[in-house]
């Protein structure tokens, strides 16, 4: 594989880690749910690359045209996108919630006002 | 004819009834409708299990599209043996959810609990009973989200921190799960079970499928809180709702348990789940580590809920030391815990419902006497108790008894040892709650029996685990076939 075909999973690879990394690290509920997003991006570029066919075009009949994409890894991601946004929906929703129950949305201070 | 779309029922009726519950609101009618539609998805359950086991495997396609491109629901006597105790363990719960809901839910969200319930119920059946890899990740992702919702709905408002706790767990472990299905994809083109099954062998020595294997086996794991992934499980079990915690207990873990089982037996061969990638010896050593360790931090609870929750991560432990096996009797012991485990914990989370129901703790200190006046909850702890210790005469004691045998057919004594020597401890923790219970007295004089809704489940489930523990022939045989034809389709 090209290097240029090799960069798609290059940039998958540092995002899939940062995410992670900011979803470890930081104690703020709001900043975990963002590095949550940012781990699900980056396994969203995963799909939509792998479906890439190279010198293949958008995979609609057209006279004349008889290499196409693979379709099914992005519909496949559309149905992935929308967990996502259910998810992000969901935690911001139980943040919000956090936040009216303990006055803050710090890890740290929650685990030290709940016992 | 109804009878031949019963597979797609099975998930179509809850999926349905859940916003139906929205609509409605009003808390007792939505817990007739969730009741009902839980009893009508166990009979459908039940009839295909009956079906499958004298006719063989079903085939169900989705929308008529046929099976390798379209999504298919293939219904084996595997499966349809973990549909039963899904939809089974949800029906039984769901008797008494309502007055201990009632009692722990604020009133406007009651209608919540049972929308919540019905996803998961339909996410877990999805998961079960779907022969399509990625609509697993769709239904994993159902089943998790409501219950993220359900968790948060406890009456403790550490319940919205273990939610988000458990949300974040499981959202790594779904997207792990993706990772894995994607990179599959990417090597075979293919996302139907058997016709992945068919065509790995043939890039099984790729680093792409086997870094996909790795990220399918932790996403699961992840799920199925084995040691030491079980970080979510310990606090979302404390503070959910005790119904919940119930109905999770029975239905979420096994249902993991089971994708697990599908990954390894057949869509990748035994032989390179196993062997070639060495998880026997992994899940073992996880395993044995899971049985001793968090038996012994269930000992130094002082929270009877978390303590039950720690116990069940040792409890998956045995069911993974029965998988690492993979052995007709390691497998058979490993599916028929998955069965008895359901029984006993279900029972015992709601004996502690009971408890809640009428104390409004489940601390250790606040249950000092009530032996004495409730004696129906405590005696269904006890029996349940007992068969978590897995004595004689109850279902406990078939699961270890085959785990046992399945050491001993390998010569490994000191398997057989370590499986009775961790049921020590199981005594240790379940005795300090029966001392505290009999033998203590405490403010508790003014407690009445729990009300006859909330015994009724907890017995149908205690008769259930002497029932199934006196004459286990049937489970025995559904497991054991189920264990062959996982352990043949190379």
């Amino acid at each position: 594989m090209t290097t240029i075909g090799l960069f798609n999973y290059w940039i998958v690879f540092v995002l899939m880690m940062s995410g992670l990394y900011i979803v470890i690290v930081s104690t703020n509920l709001i900043k975990k749910i963002i590095g949550l997003n940012i781990f699900q991006t980056s396994v969203f570029i995963l799909y939509i690359s792998i479906g890439k066919v190279s010198g293949g075009t958008a995979p609609i009949l057209v006279d004349g045209i008889t290499l196409y994409s693979n379709p099914l890894p992005h519909v496949l991601i559309l149905t992935a996108i929308v967990v996502g946004v259910a998810t992000t929906a969901l935690g911001l929703a139980i943040v919000v919630r956090i936040h009216s129950a303990f006055n803050s949305i710090d890890e740290e201070e929650i685990y030290t006002t709940s016992d | 004819m109804i009878s031949a779309h019963l597979p797609a029922l099975q998930v179509v009726i809850p999926l349905l009834a859940a916003p139906a519950c929205v609509v409605v609101r009003q808390s007792t009618l939505t817990w007739l409708l969730a009741l009902l539609v839980s009893w009508i998805s166990f009979a459908i359950a039940l009839t295909l299990l009956v079906q499958t086991f004298f006719n063989g495997p079903m085939s169900y396609e989705l929308g008529g599209w046929a099976a390798p491109l379209g999504i298919e629901y293939a219904v084996d006597v595997v499966n349809a043996f973990v549909l039963v105790i899904v939809s089974g363990v949800s029906s039984v719960v769901l008797i008494s959810a309502k007055e201990s809901i009632e009692r722990e839910t604020h009133i406007k969200r009651t209608h919540l609990v049972y929308t919540g319930w019905l996803l998961c119920l339909t996410g877990l059946l999805g998961i079960t009973i779907t022969g399509d890899v990625f609509n697993v990740f769709v239904f994993l992702e159902i089943a998790s989200l409501s219950s993220y919702l359900l968790v948060s709905l406890g009456p403790d408002r550490r319940a919205l921190t273990a939610a988000f706790q458990y949300l974040v767990m499981g959202t790594i472990g779904a997207t792990f799960i993706l990772i894995g299905v994607g990179l599959l994809y990417m090597m075979t083109g293919t996302l139907n079970m058997a016709d992945l099954a068919q065509r790995i062998p043939g890039v099984a020595q790729t680093t792409t499928v086997r870094a996909g294997f790795a990220f399918l086996v932790l996403g699961i794991s992840l799920k199925a809180a084995v040691f030491p992934l079980h970080y979510w499980l310990p606090n979302a079990y404390t503070f959910a709702p005790s119904a919940v915690t119930a109905f999770m207990a029975g239905s979420a873990t096994k249902v993991s348990i089971y994708l697990l089982l599908r990954f390894f037996f057949d869509i990748f061969s035994e032989t390179f789940s196993l062997r070639t990638m060495r998880l026997d010896l992994i899940l073992l050593i996880l395993g044995v580590i899971a049985i001793f360790s968090m038996s012994l931090v269930a000992i130094y609870q002082s929270n009877v809920k978390r303590m039950l929750a720690y116990s069940s991560v040792a409890q998956v432990g045995y069911m993974v030391i029965g998988i690492s096996l993979a052995t007709t009797t390691g497998l058979t012991a490993g599916i028929v815990h998955l069965f008895n485990h359901a029984l006993m914990k279900c029972a015992l989370f709601l004996a502690l419902g009971c408890i809640v129901f009428r104390l409004n703790s489940v601390d250790l200190k606040d249950l000092a006497g009530v032996g004495r006046r409730m004696p129906w909850t405590m005696a269904a702890f006890v029996i349940g108790g007992l068969s978590l210790i897995g004595v004689p005469a109850t279902v406990g004691f078939i699961s270890k008894w085959y785990l046992v045998l399945a050491a001993l057919e390998r010569d490994w004594w000191w398997l057989a040892f370590m499986v009775v020597a961790s049921s020590l401890l199981a005594v240790i923790y379940i005795w300090r709650v029966v001392e505290t219970a009999y033998f203590k007295t405490g403010p508790v004089a003014n407690t009445e029996e729990a009300p006859l809704i909330l015994l009724v489940p907890t017995w149908v489930l205690i008769v259930a685990n002497i029932y199934f523990g006196v004459s286990a022939v049937d489970t025995i045989s559904f497991a054991t076939r189920a264990a062959d034809q996982l352990l043949s389709t190379f």
